[in-house]
């Protein structure tokens, strides 16, 4: 590979890969996304290779493994090119089919496209199916172009562009200037905007800068900054180089959690292909400017998202948060001025430059502008990662694209934000998604999980979940978050088992402003999941206390299975599955729980056949007598 | 040095560039109570018991009194009704680990802070690091770092330096806010166990093992 | 243990101090633990305390002070598996193994770990066996995916 060094023989190379591919040969595209991976993608590329090869076709065919389109809950996903046919829940079973009919005979499977579950037609492409149709994807669509192993498929969709063009036709103020008006916002957490980190670092007098990427995704239940740094590790790494450019810094850093392999691997990569071509170096395409970055392996701490964290983490330390009274934009990674944004802002950087600021402010609101990939999980039966413009509502998301809650259940809640942000109810679904107003809401955007819940979810549980998860992860340098964690679960670990005491609330709200006094942002907002849900489900938490009652029948030990003795038709599965042989059967005989040996694991009413429906949980009130003997016998 | 002018408690303070604001308010006599803090150590910021309340550009903010540089114009008030009861809950939350100790049950009156409110994790330890910072920072011996994170945070002497370096210096012991239990106690442990196994479980730390024997204090 | 092995990883890193936490990952892929007398090597070699070394061992999760099972099963107990069950996935995991979360056999067959999102989250609740992940994953199928370990 010759380095090339000029904007002209970086568009001569574009033209030579762009000439060399033949628009109407047929490609088949599957997600090689972690997700995907998991379902079983490699077994599905395996499959089609074989296959392939057995027809003698496989010259005729490419063959790729891309970055997520986002659609998890349906993978793993296949696209046939040039039709651009959609596959879901693709088996290696499936793919001799998928290979004599598609690829040979230019039919379609249909039994493998996406079915609406209300009309039960069928989608042949991407775009003609709701989760994706209602969608706003400038960053996510180019993954599913992409080999995520491939630097010339980045190169032909105009990779490096705008890198190009901010070496030789911008100056660094100018760029500034640009991400200025785009009013690109940190998509982190706190939504801090970009160009303020970035000028306070540039006008720092000290001479050496870093820029980072923050790829240390710990927020549970989100995984955009994952699927953008596998699937598209070359956008990430062009944006740094513009950020270091326009900062004035010739090193940077990419931290990625070790929990994340793929996504090591595939950045890891990138940056050797870009070495090789001249996009990282001395003389970056004949410019004159020179940078360098290593990749920095997360070891296993959530608290390393924190900035300050982060840093201290790249110095070879614990990563404890550092006070951050003179900003880490001035004082950073060993002292230096260091500008820290996660993956999915800079992401957004190179088509900012490419397209403008105003192509990019046409999405979102005034406040928040752009676009916003969430991962929207939980209770909803679209899974899978979201790209909407900033100002959509909560309603949207979760109806129009996630197409609401599976099950037939009851909608109760949407968390937002990871372990800093909060529970938002039903009445709240009509506000628009943006910085400010989760905010105001007790919520906040964090990096953009969206936790779906439903009427089986018990929000106490869900406040005890968070501060069970900050238990183990808060450093445990300073006292209002070390101490104030640990007595807050305790009280939520009382009131989850039935054993709350009046004032419970009072004292979890006076816990939570003492660590208003934490060192770190981390620590400040750790009490958020507990206040939002007291401040909308505060009836669930006195339910727990004084009625000793979990309304959504989910804490454990709040709760007891029982047999209607009227609904039990002595069918023996319950009886032949209880783990714990706690069910007293027999032919012909109601069975009966045996509450003492019960251990509550549900596996009773799960198996218990619908059109019986004899087990059922309860809460809050006695559990009825057994039926006496005499009268368990069913005619 | 510029000069830098601020407010605390309503006082008019002069202040030099690169002061705190507990400097700031020791050189006017104003008392801001600290735990972690000392002269001779790098600032620190994690017992937060010197919180208090500034404002910046019209908001009120929580900010550690030990660490945060003093600002033109800054407005600071050390005694509001905000900042006495994060303290009282703070104290607390230390009482439960070392409940006996003098330092704390002083400031616990002066709070109004009961010390049985939360249930008691006798560690002794309070996490203000003294022990570990001087004998990083002045000793120079690194005899004494910290284990874990989060709620297993301890302190845990590495027994091989330990061995050599300690019996003769022992000066982090008087430093130690909860009354040189805490190092004492598990300096001892760390000694009674032999380098080999002093490693084989878990975090290493011997502090939690419950086994060290009741070695006298300082 | 072969010393030299660890001089290389050292060195692999130009013995730099700032990489210490990239070397203590290398060791611990390298030997599924971290061996004390590896750790004493690198605080030689790096001029780093041993307190440091300690406090980096012990805070981050990827480290272990102890040998590992040669079978690594992680229970993801992310926010998306939490409300879906990945509770009762670990109960099932600790039953069938006997072994309890944090822990390992005595055999060193298996070991229990409960990690925060593995950011598979449209597949929760999802249990990871030796590097592969297994999504959706029902209480039931859990004894025949760790029956095929050896």
């Amino acid at each position: 590979m010759t380095r090339l060094n000029s904007p002209e023989k970086l568009e001569c190379a574009r033209k030579d890969i762009v000439s060399r591919i033949d628009p109407t040969k047929p490609c088949i595209s599957v997600c090689a996304g972690a997700g995907c991976l998991a379902s079983g993608a490699a077994e599905v590329i395996a499959a089609f290779k074989t296959e392939l090869d057995f027809h003698g076709l496989t010259t005729e065919v490419n063959t790729k493994g891309t970055g997520c389109p986002g659609f998890c809950e349906r993978g793993p996903i296949v696209m046939i090119y040039p039709e651009g046919i959609c596959y879901l829940k693709v088996k290696p079973e499936d793919v001799p089919e998928i290979v004599s009919h598609t690829i040979k005979e230019k039919k379609v499977v249909d039994r493998l496209l996406y079915e609406d579950p209300a009309t039960g037609t069928r989608a042949l492409r991407e775009s003609d199916i709701p989760f994706y149709k209602n969608q706003q994807r400038n960053i996510l669509s180019e993954n599913i172009r992409l080999d995520s192993k491939s630097m010339d498929d980045y190169l032909a969709i105009g990779g490096y562009s705008a890198l190009s063009k901010v070496l030789f036709q911008m100056t660094p103020e100018e760029v500034m200037g640009e991400i200025k008006k785009s009013n690109l916002r940190g998509r982190g957490g706190g939504g801090f905007p970009a160009w303020r980190k970035w000028e306070e670092s540039r006008n720092a007098p000290d001479p050496i800068k870093y820029v980072i990427v923050n790829a240390d995704e710990g927020d549970p239940g989100a995984f955009m900054d994952r699927a953008l740094i596998e699937g598209n590790p070359h956008s990430i790494l062009e944006g740094l180089i513009i950020g270091a450019y326009a900062v004035g810094a010739h090193e940077g850093f990419i931290y990625v959690r070790q929990e994340y392999p793929l996504a090591v691997e595939n950045i890891n990569l990138a940056i050797r292909q870009a070495s090789e071509r001249g996009f990282v170096g001395k003389d970056i395409l004949g410019s004159g400017f020179d940078f360098t970055v290593k990749v920095h392996m997360g070891a296993g701490a959530f608290v390393c998202g924190e900035s300050s964290a982060l840093m201290t983490a790249l110095e070879g330390r614990a990563g404890e948060p550092r006070p951050k009274y003179i900003h880490t934009a001035v004082k950073g990674v060993w002292d230096h001025p260091s500008v820290l944004n996660n993956v999915e802002t800079w992401a957004n950087v190179p088509q900012i430059i490419n397209k403008g600021a105003d192509w990019f402010t046409s999405f979102g609101t005034a406040g928040s502008t752009g676009t916003k990939i969430f991962s929207l999980v939980g209770k909803i039966t679209n899974t899978g990662l979201v790209e909407v413009p900033m100002g959509v509502t909560l309603r949207d998301i979760i109806t129009k694209v996630g197409g609401g809650i599976p099950g037939g259940k009851k909608f109760k809640a949407v968390q937002t934000g990871g372990p800093s942000g909060g529970c938002i109810p039903e009445a709240q679904l009509d506000l628009p998604v943006d910085f400010d107003e989760l905010t105001k809401a007790g919520s906040m955007m964090g990096s953009g999980g969206m936790i779906v819940m439903d009427e089986d979810t018990c929000m106490v549980d869900i406040a005890r979940y968070f501060i069970d998860f900050l238990k183990d992860e808060s450093c445990g340098k300073c006292t209002p978050c070390r101490e104030g964690i640990r007595q807050m679960l305790a009280v939520l670990t009382r009131i989850t088992a039935g054993k709350g005491k009046e004032g419970d609330i009072e004292l979890l709200e006076e816990l939570a402003e003492s660590m208003g006094a934490a060192l770190c942002a981390l620590g400040k907002s750790a009490p958020n999941p507990v206040l939002s849900t007291i401040r909308y489900f505060r009836d669930e938490y006195e339910a727990h206390i004084r009625d000793k009652k979990c309304p959504a029948l989910s804490c454990k030990e709040m709760i007891a299975f029982h047999i209607d003795p009227a609904k039990c038709k002595a069918c023996g599965s319950c009886f032949r599955q209880c783990p714990a042989e706690a069910i007293h059967g027999g032919k012909k005989l109601i069975h009966i729980i045996d509450q003492e040996k019960c251990t509550k694991c549900g596996t009773c009413l799960d198996v218990c056949p619908s059109r019986f429906g004899a087990v059922r949980k309860i809460s809050g009130e006695p559990v009825p007598a057994p039926v006496p003997e005499d009268k368990r016998a069913i005619a | 040095m510029s000069e830098i002018n601020l407010q605390i408690d309503g006082k008019e303070v002069v202040a030099t560039e690169g002061m705190t604001i507990l400097d700031a308010a020791k050189s006017v006599g104003i008392s801001i109570p600290t735990l972690c803090h000392h002269e001779k150590l790098e600032p620190y910021g994690g017992c937060r018991i010197c919180t208090v309340e500034v404002e910046v550009r019209g908001w009120p903010k929580l900010v550690a009194g030990c660490i945060y540089p003093v600002e033109k114009g800054l407005v600071v008030r050390t005694r509001t009704e905000k900042v006495d009861k994060i303290r009282k809950v703070l104290l607390e939350e230390m009482l439960a680990h070392a409940p006996d100790s003098e330092e704390l049950k002083a400031l616990a009156q002066e709070y109004g802070a009961d010390r049985d409110r939360f249930e008691k994790h006798p560690s002794f330890c309070i996490h203000c690091g003294l022990c570990v910072r001087y004998c990083a920072e002045i000793k120079k011996k690194n005899a004494v770092g910290f284990v874990d994170r989060g709620s297993n945070r301890e302190i845990s002497f590495i027994p091989e330096i330990a061995a050599k370096e300690c019996w003769d210096c022992k000066e982090c012991f008087p430093l130690c806010p909860t009354s040189a239990l805490q190092a004492a106690y598990v300096l001892a442990g760390a000694l009674m166990t032999p380098p080999e196994e002093a490693h084989s479980g878990g975090c290493g730390c011997s502090c939690s093992c419950g086994s060290a024997p009741e070695k006298q204090a300082g | 243990m072969d010393i030299s092995k660890i001089d290389q990883i050292i060195d692999k890193h130009d013995g730099e101090a700032s990489s210490l936490i990239q070397i203590l990952l290398d060791i611990q892929s390298e030997h599924n633990w971290l061996p004390k007398e590896a750790l004493k090597r690198v605080s030689e070699k790096l001029q780093v305390p041993m307190s440091r070394i300690q406090h980096i061992a012990t805070f981050y999760k990827a480290f272990s002070l102890v040998p590992k099972g040669r079978h690594q099963v992680h229970v993801c107990m992310g926010t998306a598996c939490h409300v879906r069950g990945a509770q009762r996935v670990l109960d099932t995991v600790q039953e069938v193994t006997g072994v309890k979360s944090g822990e390992t056999d005595s055999d060193l067959k298996f070991s229990v770990e409960t990690v925060n999102c593995l950011g598979c989250c449209a597949l929760g609740p999802v249990m990871e066996v030796d590097g592969k992940h297994h999504g959706n994953i029902a209480p039931s199928q859990i004894a025949s995916v760790l029956n095929n370990c050896e």
